[in-house]
């Protein structure tokens, strides 16, 4: 039963083995068609095996696949296995599924790029290390797809590592994220020293044991983990910068999958959650800060791709808020239907990149609409989506979190509807940049020479650049990609528009709720609101959106306006890098500095040379023992004879 | 008359000690080598002395292992002087200092 769990991970790593093999013959786009094609089925043996749960009932849907026994030290056994419940498969749908579109698009994003079955060879192998992430049965397994997607993301980000920024954006998102991971690691050490045990059901299944500080440590340290790879407050750094990578895999890594494995985390873990108040409250304040402090930066960028990273920050940010007032089918809710508009919105921004010619600052853009139909449709209810207006898949899952915010505390309420503002607002402006207005891209400068707001992330070496025909000068008019392209934007705006239905708060049509009821099960927080009540909060969330969608629409097509609201302190985010800069790189580079000049030059050089020096002055002192003088040399002897001698007679007389 | 064993053995001693004193002061290596001989020869008197006072034929007959090595090596070190005494023209020890550190 449910054999067929195992191909999802395994579709994947036999793609990528495949890819590092013959990528290379397989070449362009072959090498992508396999990629595709493996993912591809991965989703489809997610599919049969969510069927197959479905078959089952409601608490025996978790079920263990192992593997093989991955370690075994001591007392210390670590089984490594799949853990299939509604949860994991829950992710590894959406995972296999916006990936397979991701896949197919960016066959024709990465079309003519000279490492175009490397490309592929990271996808497949980051899309494994996902879906370990999502269906490891153990703390430990899961770690290990974290490490994994860390490492992918890594080689993703400096894709195009020629450029300075590029391999200097990969190496932040790698250290940043390594603050987090530490945390992760604190908290299975004091996991396994609690249970004896790193295995999901082995642990969760006996949290009574853990004491309440204990239950908030293991909670927070997770929690640092899950900043660091979730992009939070005070964490989120390495994101925006993420950007350099190829648009695709923003929309993969960075927007759809991987960022979100944080708010995965703290689903799984939520029995230990529901025992720490604090630590909830602690999740749920960062949550809506990081969701309102990123807004506010979103605002400000002028580079089409970190409006998006921005507002993924501040997405996640509501998810966590979601977690952190116990609605963790929220959360998920809010994670999926977020994994189809983003990816959409992403999609779309590397659309409008490509057509443009590499093109990403939005002051350069503009009535892009006539030209792009397509991609501009396919934004436009993305947009909708992510602002949260009634009745696509943004406002419903945004609603159910602000519900269960408001259940919280109405201030983490007030936060998050002042965020919705903001949010319809920042994608307003940025959809009326980019598909409405005055055709500003005829006299932009060339793309890449120029940067935008905030050290832009441009896709300079796009792939269009190889030339592939048809678009080798730049100036031709601005043009919808090839169907692999448009395809997979049709796809995730439908999704965006209709994720919605999959939990309606309307009595039996909360599906997603009830499929993941049993995973949760006491640590899920109940709201307890009248009708009436859930009638008023979710106007005032849906009022908060088209009042952030009219400001926008007044200055922008209204004013005829391309700049509003943009103090440099919003560009530059609040100066939380240049803070970072001032207190750990600057005093890191001070000390190392120091260790390099002082420590190693004097200390550790010096003990060397100083030993060195010792034997030498030893030895020079020695040899003048060796006079070459045959009398010394007699004397020596007849002076040891005469020791001995006595030494002798001593014993003897003793 | 008979002498006493002990006047044999400060015969041997005085002889042992004139060798090494003399191998340390001198520089000549033929008289150094003279020294060593008479070195030699001291001990063989005390073997032969102890072999006659405590009744044991053993020191007597290590005398002849001694007497055929001691004749080996002024065979080796008389050949080793005199190609000294060609190639240097004198056979002063303190001349002989290659091997100073």
């Amino acid at each position: 039963m449910l054999d067929v769990a195992y191909l999802i991970p395994a579709l994947p790593l036999a793609g990528f083995v495949v890819l590092v093999c013959l990528g290379r013959r397989a070449g362009d786009p072959g090498a992508g068609w396999v990629a595709t094609s493996a993912i591809g089925l991965a989703f489809l043996s997610s599919f049969i095996a969510y069927v197959q749960l479905l078959g089952k009932d409601g608490e025996a849907r978790a079920v263990v696949k192992p593997i093989f026994t991955w370690i075994r030290a001591g007392g210390f056994e670590v089984e490594a296995g799949l853990l299939v419940d509604q949860l994991s498969l829950t992710m590894a749908l959406f995972v296999t599924g916006v990936g397979t579109l991701i896949h197919l698009y960016s066959i024709g994003y990465m079309k003519g790029d000279e490492r175009f079955p490397r490309f592929f060879v990271y996808l497949n192998l980051f899309a494994f290390s996902m879906l370990v992430l999502v269906l490891g049965d153990s703390f430990l397994l899961t770690f290990l797809g974290w490490e994994g997607v860390g490492a992918c993301s890594y080689l993703l980000v400096s894709f195009w590592f020629e450029r300075n920024s590029a391999a200097s954006a990969g190496k932040k998102a790698f250290v940043v994220n390594r603050v987090g991971d530490f945390g992760f690691m604190l908290a299975m050490f004091l996991v396994f020293a609690t249970f004896g045990t790193l295995d999901y059901q082995g642990v969760l299944s006996r949290v009574d044991v853990l004491t309440a500080t204990t239950a908030t440590a293991i909670a927070l340290l997770l929690f640092v983990g899950a900043c660091g790879k979730s992009a939070q407050l005070p964490l989120f750094v390495w994101l925006p910068d993420a950007m350099e990578g190829p648009t695709p895999v923003s929309a993969l890594i960075h927007a759809a999958t991987m960022v979100t494995a944080g708010v995965y985390l703290m689903a799984r873990v939520s029995p230990i959650l529901a025992l720490s108040e604090e630590a909830l409250t602690v999740i749920a304040v960062v949550g809506a800060l990081t969701a309102f402090f990123a807004a506010t930066v979103a605002c400000a960028q002028n580079d089409i791709k970190r409006v998006l990273a921005y507002s993924t920050v501040s997405q996640l940010g509501y998810m966590f808020l979601a977690v952190g007032s116990g609605a963790y089918v929220a959360a998920v809710f809010h994670m999926v239907t977020h994994a189809f508009f983003k990816a959409l919105l992403f999609l779309g921004a590397g659309s409008v990149i490509h057509g443009l010619h590499d093109q990403q600052d939005m002051k350069h853009m503009g009535a892009l609409r006539r030209l792009m139909p397509v991609t501009a449709v396919t934004f436009i209810i993305g947009w909708l989506a992510i602002a949260g207006v009634p009745p696509f898949a943004g406002f419903w899952s945004k609603d159910d979190i602000l519900l269960a915010a408001y259940d919280k505390s109405p201030l983490l309420w007030g936060v998050g509807v002042v965020t919705a503002l903001l949010t319809a607002y920042y994608m307003s402006r940025q959809v009326f940049l980019v598909f409405y207005g005055g055709e500003r891209w005829r006299k932009a400068p060339t793309a890449g020479a120029h940067a935008g707001g905030g050290g832009a992330a441009h896709d300079a070496k796009h792939a269009d650049d190889a030339g592939t025909g048809g678009h080798g000068a730049h100036g031709d008019a601005p043009h919808e990609g090839p169907w692999v392209m448009t395809l997979p934007l049709v796809v995730l705006a439908s999704l965006a528009a209709l994720g919605g239905l999959l939990n309606l708060p309307f009595g039996e049509s909360a599906r997603l709720e009830h499929w993941l009821e049993p995973v949760f099960g006491e640590a899920l927080r109940h709201v307890e609101a009248s009708s009436a009540h859930k009638q008023a909060l979710a106007a005032a969330a849906g009022g908060a959106a088209l009042v952030g969608i009219a400001i926008a629409y007044g200055i922008f097509i209204r004013g005829r306006r391309t700049t509003a609201f943009e103090p440099p302190v919003l560009q530059r985010a609040w100066g939380i890098d240049a803070l970072y800069s001032a207190l750990i790189e600057k005093p890191g580079h001070a000390l190392s500095t120091f260790a390099a000049r002082v420590v190693d030059a004097r200390v550790i050089d010096g003990a060397v040379n100083g030993v060195a020096s010792l034997v030498r002055a030893g030895g020079g002192q020695l040899r003048k023992v060796q006079t070459g003088y045959v009398r010394n040399y007699a004397l020596g002897v007849a002076f040891g004879a005469t020791v001995l001698l006595g030494l002798v007679v001593m014993r003897a007389g003793a | 008359m008979t002498l006493d064993g002990g006047w044999y053995l400060t015969l041997a001693a005085v002889l042992f000690t004139i060798g090494a004193v003399g191998l340390l002061v001198r520089r000549n290596v033929l008289v150094m080598f003279m020294c060593v001989e008479l070195m030699l020869n001291a001990v063989n008197l005390t073997f032969v002395t102890f072999a006659r006072m405590l009744d044991d034929i053993g020191g007597q007959a290590l005398v002849f292992f001694v007497l055929v090595v001691a004749a080996a090596e002024v065979v080796v070190g008389l050949g080793i002087i005199v190609s000294i005494f060609r190639r240097r023209g004198g056979t002063t020890a303190d001349d002989l200092h290659l091997l100073k550190g």
